[in-house]
């Protein structure tokens, strides 16, 4: 891949220090909220860490809903697109999703490849990002369309490529999980690790832990696979409620701190900006 | 300035070939092969000559295979991983249970076909006769089709674009022998895409039934059912009804009732009367549904007793009561 190649997609994208694909196979195992998670413990990181998150998700974005960023819409300036910023006039987390683009919440976006294929060039050079340490990007399930066309648009700045792989415990989500491992290998994207989320539930009555989803499928598989283990994030359930809120102010950040996953989550982002920096050096 | 874009609206969408580029004007235009965006279609002198305005050739012998299948029923969802493909697996089994009906179920699922292992019989592989390629069975009456039979491994992704997905959705409609069938029931990814489009226009002139949607309770998935129902609209599907899944979860312990995915926003219940569709009931969470799909054993055989199972078998009652209608 010639990584000197001046395309617009390049040219936005060279000023973006690391950017990691989080991917799972399978459908509705948390992509978006290890997405959302990720980016929100990317920013308070550092205090100056600036973070970016595009949800490729064409026909399904949650990203919005997720951050509390519901029915913002979208400008456009000389530069490009604008993204909407999660945190205000902070301006350390900017977030991109075709979420924004609808005009009613409850319009289907019925694209084939092609269309979607479009879409994905023109986030990737049309959006005014700016400088990023981080750019986060939430796909859908499978690996079709949606993921080819970023691999190929992102070509000419593979070297700041990654994927973390997200999975439940369950046999048929490890299934696809091994898939997305297979496609991460064909396209030679290197792959930082693998998160077993919805891993063991903690009963908020009596502390016991119970397997609603089995349980450690995620360690197993990334041991036979020669991957990194980043950790599990047992079931949460105020974790979703807080990502299911749409609150509109940046209140998001200091009550995702609070809930039981945020600590163990941090831990995980740890170790990937650690890998990254590694990379780096 | 605000950036809106309006995604093409649907019936273009259907008449929009899975290789033209953005912009195409759809097959059936009259500016098919003129406009602009034409410039260097593939289609470009096909659609030029007037012949995209006739019918795909697949349709007839969709509809020849499809002239033996009384009902089809889609499960459609929106979101991922709330459950469609189990509980395609679970109507799949009730009505095969009666011994007279003919069922069959198709994977539609290309990147991720959870179906073969849901059922247990994610070894067996796909045998071609002269009339089309067979059905791997389950048991006598219950025939099932899915790419996960195809792949010389189960780790193997499938990275195909948009035409090659379509091709193989067209082939399961058009050369696997599904014989007599009551039921045609398919199971598909999230979204609303190729996949969607594709088994939506090869059998909308065989007729569909209608779509069963899948939903969880919170808000996340709900907005992605939203947008499924609004395609269903506009492609011109029934609605069969909502079935809202992993509800409540009831302690194995001590049967108590705890909300995981909570309905922060009213859930499926709500989600049926603001949108004006039937609500079929709702599943609960049970970690035996999750064990007995990995295994690939029947839950409804094996549970016979369990609140799930008796909400499985209320709901499928409704279905085949808005069969009837
Ligand atoms: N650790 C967790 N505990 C409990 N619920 C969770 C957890 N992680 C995610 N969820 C919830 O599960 C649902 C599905 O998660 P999410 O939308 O992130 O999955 P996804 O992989 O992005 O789905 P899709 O394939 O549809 O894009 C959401 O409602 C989310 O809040
Ligand atoms: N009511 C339930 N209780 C517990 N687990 C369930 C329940 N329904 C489904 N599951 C489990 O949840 C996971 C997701 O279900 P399933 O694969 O059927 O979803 P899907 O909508 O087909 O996903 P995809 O979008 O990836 O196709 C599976 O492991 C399944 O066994
Ligand atoms: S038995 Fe314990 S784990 Fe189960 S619901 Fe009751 S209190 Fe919670
Ligand atoms: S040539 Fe046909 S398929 Fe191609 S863009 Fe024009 S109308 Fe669409
Ligand atoms: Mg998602
Ligand atoms: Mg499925």
């Amino acid at each position: 891949m010639a990584s000197t190649a001046d395309t617009p997609v390049a040219r936005r994208l060279q000023h973006v220090k690391h950017i990691i694909i989080v991917c799972s196979g399978k459908g509705g195992v948390g992509k978006s909220s290890i997405s959302a998670q990720l980016a929100l413990s990317l920013r308070s990181s550092s205090p100056t860490a600036k973070i970016g998150i595009l949800d490729v998700d064409l026909t399904g974005p949650s990203i919005p809903r997720m951050l509390g960023l519901d029915g913002h819409p979208v400008h456009q300036s000389s530069d490009g697109w604008v993204p909407v910023y999660a945190d205000g006039s902070e301006a350390r987390l900017a977030c991109m999703s075709v979420g924004f683009l609808l005009k009613k919440k409850e319009d289907s976006v019925v694209w084939r490849g092609p269309k979607k294929n479009a879409m994905i060039r023109q986030f990737l050079s049309d959006v005014r990002w700016g400088e990023l340490d981080y750019l986060v990007i939430d796909t859908p399930p499978g690996t079709s369309d949606e993921h080819i066309s970023l691999m190929e648009h992102m070509a000419p700045v593979a070297s700041h490529l990654s994927a973390v792989i997200v999975t439940t415990p369950q046999a048929v989500a490890l299934l696809d999980a091994m898939k997305c491992l297979s496609f991460t290998r064909a396209v030679s994207l290197p792959v930082l690790g693998l998160i077993e989320n919805m891993s063991g539930y903690v009963c908020p009555c009596c502390g016991e832990i119970s397997n609603i989803f089995s349980t450690g499928g995620g360690q197993e598989m990334a041991r036979r696979e020669g991957l990194k283990f980043l950790g599990s994030l047992p079931v949460d359930s105020d974790l979703v409620t807080l990502l299911d809120a749409a609150e509109i102010s940046f209140e998001l950040l200091r009550q995702y701190q609070q809930t039981s996953t945020a600590p163990l989550f941090a831990k995980i982002a740890e170790e990937i900006v650690r890998t990254l920096s590694d990379k780096e050096t | 300035m605000i950036a809106v874009q309006q995604p093409v609206p649907l019936p273009d969408a259907l008449q929009v070939p899975s290789n033209a580029p953005e912009h195409c004007p759809g097959t059936q235009s009259e500016l098919a092969g003129k406009a602009d965006a034409c410039a260097g279609c593939p289609n470009q002198d096909v659609c030029a000559s007037g012949a995209t305005r006739a019918p795909d050739p697949a349709v007839p012998l969709v509809r020849e295979r499809m002239a033996t299948v009384k009902h089809k029923i889609l499960v459609l969802s929106g979101k991922g991983g709330v459950g469609k493909s189990t509980f395609t697996a679970q109507l799949g089994w009730a009505f095969a249970a009666d011994e007279d009906a003919q069922t069959g179920i198709m994977d539609v699922d290309i990147c991720g076909p959870s179906i073969p292992t849901i059922l247990g019989i994610a070894s067996e592989q796909v045998h071609s006769s002269s009339s089309g390629w067979s059905p791997v069975y389950v048991q006598d009456n219950l025939g099932v089709m899915s790419v996960g039979f195809m792949l010389p491994s189960s780790k193997d992704a499938v990275m195909w674009r948009g035409p090659k997905k379509n091709g193989l959705i067209s082939q399961f409609l058009k050369d696997v022998d599904w014989g007599n069938l009551d039921y045609l029931i398919v199971d598909t990814p999230p979204g609303t895409s190729d996949e969607h489009l594709s088994i939506v226009s090869y059998l909308k002139e065989s007729g569909i039934d209608g779509a069963v949607l899948i939903t969880t309770p919170q808000e996340v998935a709900l907005q992605d059912v939203r947008r499924e129902i609004d395609f269903c609209r506009k492609v011109g599907i029934r609605v069969l009804g909502l079935v809202e899944n992993m509800s409540g979860f009831v302690c194995p312990n001590c049967k108590n009732e705890s909300q995981i995915f909570k309905p922060s926003t009213g859930g499926g219940r709500r989600l049926a009367e603001d949108m004006k569709v039937p609500f079929l009931g709702a599943v609960p969470l049970d970690p035996r549904i999750g064990k007995s799909a990995d295994y690939g054993i029947s839950f409804l055989d094996e549970y016979p007793d369990s609140p799930a199972t008796t909400a499985y078998l209320d709901i499928i009652d409704k279905i085949k009561e808005q069969l009837e209608n």
